[in-house]
C-alpha cells in the first residue's frame, strides 16, 4: 500500500506574526518557515504504519512555491520515500488544493491519505473533508489514534464533546490531530540521504485544474490589542479587584 | 437572500451553537430555514421552529442519521442547496466536519470560522491563530460559511413562528460506521458558553493537582479549561483544551493558572472580558494580556484563593 501525505509550508509556529503596514497581508520576508505542525504528525503516522509492515511507500505532496521543496525534504529526512511538488502561488485555497490532491490520487492510487487537520496560517480546516468528498472516500477527521486492520481502520476522533470512534473502509482519508503521535527528528545521516530522494515537479496547468482564487482578500488587519493590566500583590487583593473593580465575581 | 442553516444537536437537545449561528445568519437576511438531521428529533424540530428569525424547519428524522456522519449529511444539504444564497453552520467539530464537503460538491470556496459579517458577501475571520483578521469577499454565487459561535449572540428561543416540514431522504452507503463516543460528564457549565472559566496548564504538574482548579471552579460556578500542554501531559481530556486547535471561549472572567501563554493558547481566550493570570514566572507572556496578574506559586495561591472565595460567599450569605 502507498500512503500519500500532504505537507504545507507555513510561518513557524513560534514566530510572532506581523501584519503588513499596508494591510495587504502578513510579513513573510526573513521569517522562519516550517512544516505545518499537524502535517508533521501525518508524516510520523505514515512512517509508523510503514514500519509496522502495513505500507510500502510514503509519498509526500506539497503545493505552493518552489521553496516548498524544503518542506518536502524535511519529510523525506524523517523517512518518507519520495516527493511531489505542484507549483502554485502560496495563497492557493483549500478548494483548489483538494482538486489537485485528487488528481495525484488518480495517478498514484494510494490506499491511505494523511493530512494535518488544519494549517496554522489560514486556519481553514477544509482540505481533508473536501478531498474525501471529491474522491468519495470515507473521512476520519481530527484523528488522535489510527488502527489499520485488513480492509478497514478504526479511528479515534477528537471532537468538542470528547472522543468518538469510527470504523472506515480502506481506502480512506484522515486529518491528523496534534495528539496522534510525537513526530521524530530527522537524524543527520537521514538528512543526507533525503537529498538524493526524488521530488517530481508538476504544475496545476498540466493537471488541468483551475486554481484561481474565489475569495478576495479585502484587507488583513491587526486584531484589537489588549492593554497590559496591573500586577496584584496577593490573592486577597486579587479577589477585592475582581469583586469591586471588575465586578465579575 | 435565502439562508439555510445546519442545526447542531445530539438528538435530545439543541446545541447553543445553533442559536449563535441563527443569530449570525440573521445579519445577512431574514429568510432563514433550519435543517435538522437526526433520529427521534420531533421535539427538537418543534423547538427550533419557535426560535426568533426561523421561517421554516426542515426535519430529516431517520434512524440512519442518528450519529451525524458527515458523509451522510452533505448529500442532504447539496440536494436542496440551489434554493439558497447562503448555507451556514457552526464552526464546531460537527460543522467543520460537514461543510467543506458541501462546499466542494457545489464548487464554492468555504469561508471558515467567521467572527463578523460586513455584508452578504463580505466576512471577517481570524487567521494565524487570531494574530491577524482577514476581511474577505466571496465571489461565488453561493456562500458556504461556518461561524465561530462565541462571536455571535444567541437568538431568543421564543417569538418565532416557523413551520416544520418533514423531509425523506435515502441515506447513502458511506463505508464509515459510528462505533462509540466517550463524552466527559460534568455538572459544571459548558466550557464554550460558561460565564467564568478557570484553566490550568503545565504548571499544575499532575492530573491530581487539577483538583485545585476544580475546587476554584466549583466555588465560582465556572467551567474548567486547560492548555494544550496540560492535555498532552494527560492531566485532563481533550475536550477541555482552549486554543487555536481547541475551543475558543469568551467568558466574562478567564483565570489562567500555571499557563505561560503560548500564541496558540491566547488564540482561544484573548477575547475574554477580564483575564486573570497566576504564574510563578514573572516574565510569562500571559501577563502581557492579563487585566490582573499575580506572580505566585500556584500551590500556595490556589488554596488561598479558595479560602478568600469562601469568605466572600459567607459575607454574602
Amino acid at each position: 500500500m502507498k500512503i500519500l501525505v500532504t505537507v504545507k509550508r507555513v510561518i513557524d509556529y513560534n514566530v510572532q506574526v506581523r501584519v503588513k503596514a499596508d494591510n495587504s497581508g502578513v510579513e513573510k520576508e526573513n521569517v522562519k518557515m516550517s512544516m505545518n505542525p499537524p502535517d508533521e504528525n501525518a508524516v510520523e503516522e505514515a512512517l509508523r504504519i510503514k514500519e509496522a509492515g502495513k505500507a510500502d511507500e510514503i509519498i509526500i505532496l506539497s503545493i505552493g512555491e518552489e521553496k516548498c521543496q524544503e518542506t518536502i525534504r524535511t519529510a523525506l529526512a524523517m523517512g518518507a520515500d519520495r516527493g511531489i511538488l505542484i507549483k502554485a502561488t502560496d495563497d492557493i485555497e483549500p478548494l483548489a488544493v483538494s482538486k489537485l490532491v485528487s488528481k495525484i490520487v488518480e495517478a498514484e492510487k494510494p490506499g491511505l491519505i494523511l493530512m494535518g487537520k488544519q494549517a496554522i496560517d489560514d486556519d481553514s480546516n477544509q482540505t481533508a473533508q473536501m478531498t474525501s468528498a471529491l474522491l468519495n472516500w470515507p473521512q476520519a477527521t481530527f484523528a488522535s489514534k489510527i488502527d489499520i486492520e485488513e480492509n478497514t481502520a478504526i479511528v479515534t476522533r477528537e471532537i468538542d464533546e470528547g472522543l468518538e470512534r469510527v470504523k472506515v473502509n480502506m481506502p480512506f482519508i484522515a486529518s491528523c490531530d496534534l495528539r496522534l503521535n510525537e513526530p521524530r527528528y530527522a537524524s543527520l545521516p537521514n538528512i543526507m540521504k533525503a537529498k538524493k530522494k526524488p521530488i517530481d515537479i508538476k504544475s496545476a496547468e498540466e493537471l488541468g485544474v483551475d486554481i484561481k482564487p474565489r475569495i478576495e482578500n479585502i484587507k488583513i488587519s491587526e486584531p484589537p490589542t489588549r492593554q497590559k493590566g496591573v500586577m496584584v500583590a496577593d490573592v486577597a487583593e486579587l479577589v477585592q479587584k475582581l469583586k469591586y473593580e471588575a465586578k465579575v465575581i | 437572500m435565502s439562508i439555510l442553516i445546519l442545526a447542531e444537536h445530539n438528538n435530545t437537545e439543541v446545541k447553543s451553537s445553533t442559536l449563535n449561528t441563527i443569530s449570525a445568519a440573521s445579519k445577512v437576511g431574514s429568510e432563514i430555514d433550519v435543517l435538522v438531521v437526526g433520529s427521534d428529533i420531533e421535539n427538537i424540530a418543534k423547538e427550533i421552529a419557535n426560535y426568533q428569525h426561523v421561517s421554516k424547519v426542515i426535519s430529516l428524522d431517520n434512524k440512519n442519521f442518528e450519529h451525524a456522519i458527515a458523509e451522510k449529511i452533505d448529500p442532504v444539504i447539496v440536494s436542496m442547496a440551489e434554493k439558497y444564497s447562503h448555507i451556514f453552520a457552526p464552526a464546531t467539530t460537527f460543522g467543520k466536519n460537514v461543510m467543506p464537503r458541501v462546499a466542494v460538491k457545489l464548487d464554492v470556496a468555504q469561508i471558515s470560522d467567521v467572527i463578523n459579517i460586513e455584508s452578504e458577501d463580505t466576512f471577517i475571520r481570524p487567521i494565524y491563530a487570531g494574530n491577524a483578521l482577514a476581511t474577505v469577499k466571496s465571489n461565488d454565487a453561493m456562500k458556504v460559511i461556518t461561524v465561530r459561535p462565541t462571536s455571535f449572540d444567541v437568538v431568543a428561543k421564543e417569538g418565532g413562528s416557523g413551520i416544520v416540514e418533514t423531509l425523506n431522504f435515502e441515506s447513502s452507503d458511506t463505508f464509515t460506521e459510528f462505533l462509540d463516543r466517550e463524552e466527559s460528564k460534568s455538572d459544571r457549565p459548558e466550557l464554550s458558553t460558561a460565564r467564568i472559566v478557570v484553566s490550568g496548564g503545565r504548571g499544575l504538574q499532575s492530573a491530581e493537582n487539577f483538583k485545585l482548579i476544580s475546587d476554584i471552579a466549583d466555588k465560582l460556578n465556572a467551567a474548567i479549561g486547560a492548555s494544550r500542554a496540560a492535555v498532552d501531559a494527560g492531566y485532563v481530556s481533550n475536550d477541555y483544551q482552549v486554543g487555536q486547535t481547541g475551543k475558543v471561549v469568551v467568558p466574562d472572567l478567564y483565570i489562567a493558572v500555571g499557563i505561560s501563554g503560548a500564541i496558540q493558547h491566547l488564540a482561544g481566550m484573548k477575547e475574554s472580558k477580564i483575564i486573570v493570570a497566576i504564574n510563578k514566572d514573572e516574565e510569562a507572556p500571559i501577563f502581557n494580556i492579563a487585566d490582573y496578574g499575580l506572580s505566585a506559586d500556584l500551590f500556595e495561591a490556589l488554596p488561598q484563593l479558595s479560602s478568600e472565595l469562601d469568605k466572600l460567599n459567607s459575607i454574602e450569605k
